[in-house]
């Protein structure tokens, strides 16, 4: 009845469980706006018209911790920052990713010093770092898609 | 030497006995920090130094006699001068009254001034860090304060480095 009519001669797909939520995860995996210094300027460049990121599935940066999957780390976080950071990855729902962009998220990068934290790895976990001072867009986006890549390869059994 | 310039250096110089030094053009009067807050209250009431730039501080660490020198640039905004006077301290922990009466916005100053510098500012209102975090130790802009440098990471020492380094926890 009728659905035959609206779906055409489509056809069956057939697939895993694991693959589709996957799949899923991977295609509307929302970033977190942590932009923290000036890597937060590669990060908005990545977002907008000249490279375009949404391409890949991130519609858009959320505001809020409650809305986003992933946490973007983008500048050097200082020791007053840290609680913050944790706070705000405490308050994202799971499942959740970080992106440590930048040297100085990654290992406090030019600023080893008692004032900013050596490495963004100290307070949450970091599922992918990416290398640059600021890392160009392509970089920022080459570093998500490797974490696609990492989400792709999750097993059912390790979720819960 | 400004001329109105001139008659504020002199005034102050001979009724607190303030040490004048000029440097390129620049005049600065050294006055002890029992003295510094009738001198400021006099630059301000009687000659026109209507805007306290700054407050800040030197460490002359190792010296210890004086350690500290708080520093002062007022401004005359009618007659574009700036003066900059200079009040030295001793020891560790040293106080000097503060100049809030005078200028309220010293406020923010002197409280950068303590975070930095552990310099107490007798009858502050408001007596807390303002940059670093209010449970913080130490004063990180003294010259005996270590810069808290951490190890590079190298293939060679990283398994060292990562069994020292803090690790976050998952919260369940």
């Amino acid at each position: 009845m009728g659905i035959e009519q609206k779906a055409g001669n489509m056809g069956v797909v057939t697939t895993t469980l694991e693959q589709v939520v996957n799949w899923s995860r991977t295609n509307s995996m929302w970033p977190m706006l942590f932009g923290l210094a000036c890597c937060a300027i590669e990060m908005m460049s990545a977002q907008a018209s000249s490279y375009d990121m949404s391409r890949f599935g991130m519609e858009l940066m959320r505001a809020s911790p409650r809305q986003s999957d992933l946490m973007i780390v983008a500048g050097r976080v200082s020791r007053k920052m840290a609680p913050v950071l944790r706070q705000l990855y405490d308050q994202m729902p799971d499942p959740k990713w970080v992106v440590a962009m930048g040297d100085c998220a990654a290992c406090g990068g030019v600023f080893n010093n008692y004032a900013v934290l050596q490495g963004v790895d100290e307070v949450v976990p970091v599922d992918v770092y990416v290398a640059g001072c600021p890392p160009r867009p392509e970089a920022l986006i080459h570093g998500i898609m490797t974490l696609h890549e990492k989400v792709k390869k999750e097993h059912l059994k390790t979720w819960a | 030497m400004n001329e109105a310039l001139q008659a504020a250096v002199t005034g102050i110089s001979g009724r607190f006995g303030a040490e004048v030094q000029e440097f390129r053009g620049e005049v600065t009067l050294v006055v002890s920090p029992l003295q510094i807050n009738a001198a400021l209250q006099a630059l301000r009431g009687e000659y026109q130094y209507n805007f306290l730039i700054d407050v800040t501080t030197v460490d002359y660490w190792p010296a210890e006699e004086p350690r500290f020198h708080v520093i002062y640039h007022i401004l005359d905004t009618s007659l574009n001068l700036v003066l900059r006077l200079r009040s030295p301290l001793n020891g560790n922990s040293p106080t000097i009254p503060t100049a809030e009466k005078i200028w309220p916005n010293a406020n923010w100053y002197e409280r950068e001034v303590w975070d930095m510098f552990g310099i107490r500012f007798e009858g502050h209102s408001d007596m807390r860090r303002i940059i670093m975090p209010y449970e913080w130790e130490g004063y990180p802009l003294r010259k005996d304060y270590p810069l808290g440098y951490e190890e590079v990471q190298f293939t060679f020492n990283k398994e060292e480095i990562m069994a020292k380094k803090p690790h976050p926890q998952e919260r369940t």
